[in-house]
């Protein structure tokens, strides 16, 4: 085992008393101090996340747009500068090697964000993919932080330490845009994203000016209730949003429409002269979405209080020698809705929202029902 | 770390107060490992316990552990506030967040204060 890498905020975080996790080769914080309250309070107010174990990725260069349509299964040429895009790179046989965010900063200059536990095989697979085009790769995650400050009180917040001369871009910001800002004095690429299910923006700085930003936030955030917030609590806003997580909803067995992200894999994409754009994957997607499913993501709402956990079966009722009918990918009791939720795979026969199944929960059943994705909504 | 050192406790992060009845609880160390606790599930008055075995469950948000019986003997109390309020578990571990009392009849391996603290940081 090599040594974890240390996030650049690796100080604030022991300054502040976090509990500290091995997550994808990286030393994080888990909780500051309360999952639920770091929960609770990004659903209320606001959090303050360090994601600077993401992976950054440059793409840059006069065909660095049509490299990536190649590459990945999104349309990225169409996509216009300052927009962002929720995307996936998979393999030849269509299983999902990570789902990534891709940034247009400028027409010829890209930034595609990773999984940290995806970091190394993404970049390798796409430096083999674009090696044909005029586009390089510059693999910046080391040097870049990634801070994201998530909730109904972000807005306020963020904008509160931003520059005056960009103050009014950062407040218009839609989700899935970004603008370069100055925010606490510090340049930034500031973009409202984030993976909580609540408005919120993350900001991508140099790794040594992270410490600076995320001690102006926290002084800024106190007084809305902003709490520095760990991966736990990141896990549970995700999972209450419905965001597939790498690893568990999505792996090298699962294609995009498996997790019901076909919308994603854009087979429409086309080369100048209007014919179809080859993209590694192509063929085994265009079967997949053509083919009746197998099995189908669905969300579980417990009905009992135990909770399901990520790899437990699915049965069809509570009652002994049920039959397997799925694999739950994530699941805990959700902190907003005081009850169970599971997100699982299932028989598409069983996938019918007011289905009502069970989870094999250490040797018991547990009732479950069919709901919709996601558990939760923010409230506009 | 500071661990009261009128308790045993065992190599599962439970720990055990002498009496008649014997009182049972977690660690701190497993408290504070689950994160906040939000569900309990504990044997019933009456039921037997045998040393070493699983006897019920203690879930947070982020993971589940279970629970074994440091004891062998009969359940004459739960912590039913415990049981309402699971994060008492969390904030005392040691003294209003207990588990169970139980008629004690054998005991399983035992450890110090000291014993305890050098293995939870081996």
């Amino acid at each position: 085992m090599t040594e974890d890498v240390r996030s650049p905020l690796h100080d604030e975080h022991v300054a502040l008393g976090a509990a500290l996790t091995s997550f994808a080769g990286w030393q994080m914080p888990l909780r500051y101090t309360s999952d639920i309250a770091e929960h609770t309070a990004v659903r209320t107010a606001a959090g303050l996340f360090d994601l600077s174990h993401m992976g950054e990725l440059e793409v840059t260069g006069p065909q660095a747009a049509a490299a990536l349509d190649a590459a990945l299964v999104g349309n990225l040429s169409a996509l216009a500068p300052g927009r962002a895009r929720y995307t996936m790179i998979v393999a030849e046989d269509g299983g999902v090697i990570d789902d990534l965010v891709v940034y247009r900063l400028a027409d010829e200059r890209f930034v595609v964000v990773a999984n940290a536990s995806n970091v190394a095989v993404v970049r390798d697979a796409l430096e083999h993919r674009i090696a044909p085009f005029d586009a390089t790769l510059d693999d910046a995650s080391l040097r870049t932080a990634l801070v994201a400050v998530q909730g109904p009180r972000a807005e306020a917040i963020v904008t509160s330490l931003t520059d005056p001369g960009h103050v009014d871009a950062v407040a218009a910001l839609k989700y899935y845009t970004a603008t370069q800002a100055t925010v606490a004095g510090i340049d930034a690429l500031v973009a409202r994203t984030g993976y909580t299910g609540e408005d919120g923006f993350e900001l991508f700085v140099d790794a040594d000016q992270a410490p600076a930003l995320w001690r102006a936030l926290l002084a800024a955030g106190q007084p809305h209730g902003l709490v520095p917030a760990g991966l736990s609590a990141r896990d549970s806003l995700r999972l209450e949003a419905g965001m597939p997580l790498y690893g568990n909803e999505l792996d090298r067995t699962t294609t995009p429409h498996d997790a019901g992200l076909g919308r994603v894999v854009k087979l429409d994409k086309v080369d100048d002269d209007g014919s179809p754009l080859p993209f590694v994957g192509r063929a085994a997607l265009e079967a997949r979405a053509a083919a009746e499913p197998t099995r189908t993501l669905v969300g579980l709402e417990g009905l009992g209080r135990r909770a399901a956990r990520h790899g437990y079966p699915v049965l069809a009722s509570a009652e002994d020698g049920a039959a397997v009918v799925g694999t739950v990918t994530s699941g805990a009791p959700s902190p907003t809705l005081g009850h169970p939720v599971a997100m699982a795979y299932v028989d598409p026969a069983h996938a019918e929202p007011g289905t009502e199944l069970a989870v094999d929960v250490r040797g018991r059943p547990e009732p479950v029902r069919v709901v919709a994705l996601p558990f939760y909504r923010r409230p506009r | 770390m500071t661990l009261p050192t009128h308790l045993h406790y065992t190599v599962e992060h439970e720990w055990l107060e002498d009496g008649s009845p014997a009182t049972v609880g977690i660690t701190s160390t497993a408290a504070d490992a689950l994160g906040d606790i939000v569900y309990l599930e504990l044997p019933a008055v009456g039921e037997e316990l045998t040393a070493g075995s699983v006897v019920g469950e203690i879930e947070s948000t982020k993971s589940v552990s279970e629970l074994f019986s440091p004891v062998t003997g009969t359940v004459v109390e739960v912590n039913q506030a415990a049981v309402d309020d699971p994060s008492v578990v969390n904030s005392d571990p040691f003294g209003a967040g207990w588990l169970l009392k139980v008629d004690v009849t054998g005991t399983g391996p035992l450890l110090t204060a000291d014993e305890y603290a050098a293995q939870s940081e081996a």
